[in-house]
């Protein structure tokens, strides 16, 4: 009875930690929290670092983790806000396909969230060499654009042939040197803000085109509210976030490829013995996470309105907080994009809350820290009293 | 400290107070009763036998004796004292260490601070270490280490040392009872001589000892009395010379085990694999065998023969020097360029013999660990379901649901979900490493009886019958299992020789690479 009693709050708890809190900002706020409004502002607040938290919630089960993605958002709105300016000639791209362009742009921002996640897949499994193909193919990229003035297709073909051709080149490597992923992201945290600084020739990239014949451009819309009528509805972002969530969320429990992250994350000794591609495993679970912070990059580009090297900073940690709070474990192998959600909605209804009832900064931070301390110690407890 | 009237001839003494007394003790958690009124009572100069399945109440048993747990009702006493630990820090002022299967010293500390652990001699603030060295040099020197030098870091000992180690530290704080976990599991056998010698040597010097094992043979060997436990209670006790193993195990199990090693008729099949010489990296150096459907071949060997390691090289985890292996069911290159994952879809499975770091995952659930290594795309627990099923009913698998943690289940349980990997993933090569390792006599009795079905197949109903290959370091199981044995040593595997000319003996020998001038 007592174990059926701690299952249930264990896999309850994240949710019983939201309503309390969730009631208790409501009873502290009273008329103003319990508004639309606020609801609306805590979703929009959600989204981004939510979609990221998604994706975060795949590496973290499969016993790795990111410190990186605060600076893959960075350089996503960068690249975004280049490839927005393209010209073709004297037009601009966006000019000529309102529609086509940016959704162009959005899937470029989205690949090189997934380049990124390929690199730290690769480096976290050892590959050097191969981490070092991607790298590669991302120099050969901008140091060929740089240079001279040929289209920017050909460029990134070429970026991709020459990386490819060195990925293939370190398909025998038998020695490997698998390195810890705190050490790798830690070191792309450190590098990858330089490199979108550079992308972007030093500060800021502004756009220069916001509307196209008096209508804003659609990307720009995803994080603006969407009024019918007069209702106000949740903006595309949240819902993105939301049908990302659902179709991460199966995945992780009705595929394959997500029980081999949990095998991976929970025991890669067993994940082997079974005959798992462990490798396989981590790399893919890199790219697409990673890719998933590609998409929340797109949302923070739509959200800036402009590519920011310096946006971002410490969002890699709220992530984490998010994915911790709804109840994954550090170590690998527990976790759901259900208790993520969870942990994600905690954090940004604590943060409103507090602006709502009008208290300073430091007191939404320190509760947000106090929760993160106590969804961990809670788990611990559970932990080891089923042993 | 010693009672000097207790005598030193071993456990008949009844008119003398037995140095440890525990009675009546009861343990609920729950609605499960651990332990249901059980008595105990060990004399000085006594190694008491306590006997039990895995689940029977000795670690709870046990755990109230070292003050881990607060009995709900019951009394103990040491040397007449009432004694009620609050906790094992109490237990151990009062006399009572437990020297557990897992070693419980600091790895990183020397053998000298490991042993003053936790009541250090000081002056004030200040470590006093004139007596941490003269304190340690005269426990080490009752154990037989006295030329070991003090300073040397824990980790770099052997299993065996450690174990000295956590005895000296016993009885270097004035224990005056000292429990034994399965202390031989993972001992060669001259490590296992040496603690039974010292164990000898502790019942002379009037200690109390418990000693827990699965190891009948051991027990014959070196304790005086016993008791054993089933279900939380105590079903009998005795002196052991005056016992028979079949009626020990019969009140362990609770029903009469007169075939422990049920054994059908067998018919040797086809040849299965072939392996050529096949050397790994460091280990193995040579071994050549060939594996038929219907039978059991087992590999002997003493601890470091490099038994695991020619199964690691015959499944694609570790990397093949040199060497031929060839499975008849996977086409393909000889050579063992397989992968693991080609190895399970050829009908090719393993049980490792590290259940823990290895063979199975232990925050997952009973399905996943189960039909790990073969899962269709999309996987529902409808799915899952149906695939555990058949086997937590046949084998069976003690269990509330399939989609229960892993963890929650009993040792022997566990092991049987790393063995129903293998028949749901329908292989007929079964490669078995220590499959019985650390689990009770009653799992260990469904699972000679699954071997045997396994080997047998059942022609009249198409059933094919399996190939076995099964590594165990216990003689007693390899000779009621197996068809075949061969034995490895130093990394090399002799001559196969069918069961019937090999005993006990001849496999110790060649084991111990005494058989013939190496």
């Amino acid at each position: 009875m007592n174990q059926k009693v701690l299952k249930i709050a264990g896999q309850a708890g994240p949710l019983i930690a939201l309503i309390f809190v969730f009631g208790l900002f409501a009873i502290l706020g009273g008329g103003d929290f319990c508004q639309w409004g606020t609801m609306n502002d805590i979703l929009m607040l959600s989204a981004i670092v939510g979609i990221a938290a998604v994706g975060a919630t795949l590496i973290i089960i499969s016993g790795g983790i990111d410190l990186s993605v605060g600076c893959t958002l960075a350089a996503v709105t960068i690249i975004l806000a280049r490839l927005l300016n393209l010209k073709s000639g004297d037009t601009y791209l966006v000019e000529q396909y309102p529609v086509l362009w940016p959704l162009c742009a959005a899937i470029g921002g989205i690949v090189l969230g997934g380049a990124i996640g390929l690199l730290i897949g690769a480096a976290v499994v050892g590959h050097i060499g191969r981490a070092a193909a991607v790298i590669l193919g991302g120099l050969v990229i901008v140091w060929l654009r740089d240079g001279n003035s040929m289209p920017l297709v050909v460029c990134i073909l070429l970026g991709i042939v020459a990386g490819g051709i060195l990925w293939y080149l370190n398909r025998v490597t038998i020695k490997k040197t698998p390195l810890p992923p705190f050490i790798v992201t830690l070191g792309l945290w450190a590098s990858l803000r330089g490199a979108a600084k550079w992308m972007a020739g030093g500060s800021a990239v502004y756009t220069d085109i916001d509307e196209v014949d008096g209508t804003a451009i659609w990307l720009n819309n995803l994080m603006r509210d969407i009024k019918v009528g007069d209702l106000i509805l949740p903006m595309p972002g949240v819902w993105i976030w939301i049908v990302l969530a659902i179709v991460i969320g199966l995945m992780l429990t009705y595929t394959r490829f997500g029980r081999h992250i949990y095998a991976v994350g929970s025991n890669e000794n067993t994940a082997r013995l079974c005959g798992i591609n462990v490798e396989k495993t981590k790399i893919l679970t890199y790219v697409v996470a990673i890719g998933c912070a590609g998409i929340a990059g797109v949302l923070r580009f739509s959200w800036l309105g402009m590519g920011d090297p310096t946006t971002d900073m410490g969002t890699e940690l709220l992530v984490i907080a998010a994915v911790v709070i709804g109840g994954a474990s550090l170590n690998g192998g527990v976790g759901g994009i259900g208790g993520t959600i969870i942990g994600t909605l905690i954090i940004m209804i604590v943060y409103k809350g507090c602006t709502v009832l009008g208290l300073e900064n430091f007191v939404q931070e320190i509760v947000t820290g106090a929760i993160i301390v106590a969804a961990v110690a809670l788990d611990q407890v559970r932990h080891r009293k089923a042993e | 400290m010693t009672d000097t009237v207790a005598n030193a001839s071993a456990g008949t003494a009844s008119s003398v107070m037995p140095r440890l007394k525990m009675a009546g003790i009861t343990k609920r958690f729950g609605p499960t009763i651990a332990l249901g009124g059980v008595s105990l009572a060990v004399h000085a100069g006594e190694v008491h036998a306590l006997i039990g399945e895995n689940g029977a109440g000795k670690s709870t048993l046990m755990k109230a004796l070292s003050g881990a747990h607060q009995a709900d009702t019951g009394a103990m006493w040491i040397d007449g004292q009432p004694y009620q630990p609050k906790s094992p820090l109490d237990g151990r002022d009062f006399g009572v260490a437990m020297i557990y299967q897992e070693l419980s010293l600091a790895q990183h500390l020397s053998v000298m601070e490991n042993i003053v652990l936790g009541d250090e001699p000081r002056m004030g603030p200040f470590m006093r270490w004139g007596e941490v060295r003269r304190i340690s040099r005269e426990a080490l020197a009752h154990v037989g280490l006295e030329d070991l030098p003090l300073d040397t870091i824990v980790s770099t000992l052997s299993n065996a040392q450690q174990q000295l180690i956590e005895i000296a530290r016993s009885m270097a704080t004035g224990a005056k009872v000292l429990v034994f976990d399965e202390p031989t599991s993972s001992l060669s056998q001259h490590d296992i001589e040496n603690l039974f010698t010292l164990i000898r040597e502790l019942k002379a010097k009037d200690y109390a000892i418990v000693y827990i094992s699965h190891f009948l043979e051991e027990i014959q060997e070196i304790t005086d009395r016993f008791t054993v436990l089933r279900d939380g209670q105590s079903v009998g006790s005795g002196v052991t010379a005056e016992a028979e193993v079949a009626n020990i195990i019969a009140m362990m199990v609770g029903r009469d085990v007169k075939d422990l090693y049920p054994r059908s008729d067998r018919v040797v099949c086809e040849r299965v694999c072939e392996v050529r010489n096949v050397a790994g990296i460091d280990k193995p150096a040579d071994v050549s065998l060939e594996l038929h459907r219907g039978e059991v071949v087992g590999i002997a060997g003493v601890v470091g023969a490099g038994r695991t390691e020619f199964f690691r090289c015959l499944f694609a985890l570790d990397s093949v020097r040199s060497g031929m292996i060839k499975i008849e069911t996977i086409s393909g290159n000889a050579g063992g360029n397989f992968t693991p994952h080609q190895l399970w879809d050829g009908g090719v499975g393993i049980v490792s013999e590290d259940r823990k770091r290895e063979g199975l995952a232990t925050e997952l659930s009973i399905a996943d660990n189960l039909t790990m290594a073969s899962q269709p795309f999309f996987i529902t627990p409808g799915w899952q379901s149906k695939a555990c099923e058949p086997w937590i009913e046949k084998i069976p698998i003690k269990c509330a649901s399939p989609f229960q943690p892993i963890d929650g289940l009993s040792g022997g349980n566990q092991q049987k979900v790393a063995i129903a990997r293998l028949l749901h993933s329908n292989v007929d090569i079964l490669l078995l490493d220590e499959p019985t390792r650390g689990i009770d006599v009653g799992s260990k009795a469904q699972i000679y009886q699954l071997i045997d079905e396994l080997a047998s197949g059942d022609p009249e109903n198409g059933i094919k019958p399996k190939a076995v290959l099964m590594i165990s370091s216990y003689l007693p199981e390899l000779l009621g299992t197996c068809d075949r044995i061969g034995v490895m040593c130093k990394g090399k595997l002799g001559a196969i020789k069918a069961i019937a000319d090999v005993d006990e003996h001849s496999i110790m020998l060649e084991a111990t690479g005494t058989e013939d001038m190496q």
